[in-house]
């Protein structure tokens, strides 16, 4: 045993902090909860070698993962503010030229823009407020249901999850299609031969069932963990106390819940904003079913407009950012302490 | 619990059961149909044939299909092995030592995670065409990181803070040497949390369509979500719905699996980064 435990070299082998390692060199007892200790009471104590190692090795291990997500995410936002100052194709290189905030003017006074905003917004807003409450409920379901019941809704709620968005979307868009759908047959008050891909409102339909279908499973496994966390004594103390399902629903459930459904519904809405795969899939934008995030591919990626494809990047980061900031402050989510510190 | 309660619970789940299964059993339906039954507007067929399963593995959709197939599945693994290693030093560091910057790398993470992905799409495929990374597989791989590694990253922290690390301590009271105690007592503790994640950022790198389609114009990297989207039927005026829907179903089946097995590993990952943090 002494073998293994370094005695007074230990300080020359900050190295092997890695695993821990000579903790047991500056004090026989373990010390990292006194260090700390005595940090937070008496303001900034000079540094130990052991706690200069453990902040070197700290640093050294997240910076790959810092590196890699300024890198991938940063740079390239960065780049596209810069290139949404010029007018730029790519299939015409040479005619680059600075032109300032044209392109935000140009895409914020051409109604496309607005469209594709106001079709995002109307998708976000619908299939965010059905999930919350489809999600709720399935939540309630998995929370009561009989013990044997309980794996296996668990694990067909996680099939919608795990499904690639794509073939949800397939499987939608042939369920309502014309060619190959059997939803006209099943629906008493449409004719067999209504084209749900024909116009914007019955496409957005079928959109937002995908969406929906596909996303819920999310949110109703964040609430079920949300429900978990509700004191039982509460509960039973309303129940003795006489109160009704709704009002322990409104007056207990809900409040001690409330970081879980915010949470849930600020990943969701941001998540809903970038929507994309969809609405490629069913009507590829068209009939006035172009989103935000469709307008900014079809701008960069078929017409190779990078300027203003990256105006519309940019503007899609502002719009996210928003709301984020909105959810923040207005509805109080406090980020820090639900994920991470 | 009376009866009555009973069935009305069991009559509950079924709902959460066929809701969640049967967009799964019409495409698996679909997938199943001849070119005749295709059309017939029925839910399950009237005749069943593998034709279509024919068509994408060894019939003309199979150029399609199969090196789409093989980019999926390299593509995601080798993204997701790089997000969790990286999401496992980052998340050890976070839980277990003190260092400065974790506020500002936690917050980072949860930027990139909100951060709309299409809006790096028009800058990475500018990038990538400069720099030869365009129709390449570290040409997705790269951006898979972003979308993986904040969740990897909350997901493990979660894990890891939960972990009782005095243990190794107590195992080298005990005359385990340092190596020993971290290999014997953490490194079991922490494998299914990192196990968990690796299944997330699995799923989250096989769901990718956004780059997919954007940052790839062949077969050379074209990954299965977007090689779907670009299926064209054996005419013009067909509609290649047979082959789409067996190869849903070829990918669905992976993920069914993975769900199948480790349910509750999953719904712990999920939720711990997401409620418990």
């Amino acid at each position: 045993m002494s073998a293994t435990r370094p005695t007074t070299s230990g300080s020359s082998r900050a190295g092997a902090d890695a695993t821990g390692d000579g903790r047991d060199a500056v004090d026989p007892r373990p010390s990292g909860e006194q260090e700390r200790r005595a940090r937070r009471a008496g303001g900034k104590p000079p540094l130990t070698d052991r706690a200069r190692g453990e902040r070197n090795l700290g640093l050294l291990l997240v910076a790959p993962a810092f590196l890699v997500m300024i890198g991938v995410v940063a740079y390239p936002m960065l780049l596209a503010a810069y290139d949404s100052l010029f007018s730029y194709r790519l299939t015409a290189p040479d005619q680059r030229s600075f032109v300032g905030l044209q392109n935000y003017i140009t895409i914020l006074s051409d109604p496309l823009w607005w469209r594709a905003f106001a079709t995002t917004g109307y998708i976000t807003v619908i299939t965010v407020a059905v999930e919350l409450v489809l999600g709720f409920a399935l939540a309630m379901v998995m929370h009561k249901a009989i013990t044997t019941l309980r794996p296996v809704l668990r694990t067909a709620i996680l099939i919608p999850y795990a499904i690639i968005t794509v073939v949800s979307a397939f499987a939608w868009f042939y369920a309502f299609d014309l060619n190959s759908g059997f939803v006209n047959q099943w629906l008493p008050f449409v004719g067999d031969d209504f084209n749900w891909f024909a116009e914007r409102s019955s496409s957005l339909v079928v959109i937002m069932l995908s969406e929906i279908w596909k996303t819920t499973p999310f949110i109703s496994l964040l609430l079920l963990a949300g429900l978990a966390q509700v004191p039982e004594d509460l509960q039973e103390a309303a129940r003795v106390d006489g109160a009704t399902f709704w009002e322990r629903l409104r007056k207990v459930t809900l409040p001690n819940m409330k970081a879980a459904i915010m949470v849930a519904l600020l990943f969701r809405t941001l998540d809903a904003v970038r929507i994309f795969d969809n609405v490629f899939i069913m009507t590829a934008g068209t009939n006035g079913t172009e989103t935000l995030a469709f307008l900014a591919y079809r701008q960069t990626i078929q017409r190779q407009e990078v300027g203003l494809g990256s105006a519309i990047s940019v503007l899609l980061f502002l719009l996210v950012v928003l709301i984020a900031v909105l959810f923040v402050k207005v509805f109080k989510v406090d980020l820090s302490r639900q994920r991470g510190e | 619990m009376s009866t009555r309660e009973k069935v009305l619970w069991y009559v509950a789940g079924a709902a959460i059961v066929v809701y969640a299964l049967f967009p799964v059993a019409w495409i698996l339906s679909l997938s199943l149909k001849t070119n005749a039954g295709l059309t017939e507007n029925q839910f399950l067929p009237s005749e069943v044939t593998w034709d279509n399963y024919r068509l994408i593995i060894t019939g003309d959709a199979s150029e399609l299909f199969l090196p789409a197939l093989r980019n999926s599945i390299g593509i995601a693994l080798i993204a997701t092995l790089i997000a969790v290693v990286l999401a496992t030093l980052t998340a050890y560091a976070v839980s277990r030592l003190q260092f400065p910057g974790k506020k500002l790398l936690l917050t980072t993470a949860l930027a990139v995670a909100i951060f709309p992905v299409i809006s790096i799409v028009t800058p990475l495929f500018n990038i990538w065409r400069t720099i030869g990374l365009y129709d390449t597989w570290p040409g997705l791989i790269i951006p898979y990181l972003a979308v993986t590694l904040p969740l990897a990253i909350w997901t493990l922290s979660a894990f890891f803070r939960e972990i009782p690390w005095d243990m190794e301590q107590a195992a080298q009271v005990d005359g385990a040497t340092t190596w020993q105690a971290f290999i014997k007592v953490i490194v079991p503790l922490a494998v299914p949390g990192v196990f968990t994640t690796a299944i997330i950022a699995f799923f989250l790198a096989w769901n990718d369509f956004v780059f997919g389609i954007s940052l790839t114009s062949t077969d050379a990297s074209r990954p299965v979500p977007a090689a779907l989207a670009f299926f064209t039927g054996a005419s013009q005026f067909e509609e290649p719905t047979g082959a789409t829907s067996a190869a849903a179903v070829i990918v669905t089946i992976p993920v069914v699996i993975i769900v199948l097995v480790f349910q509750r590993r999953i719904v712990a990952g999920l939720t711990n980064g997401a409620v418990k943090g």
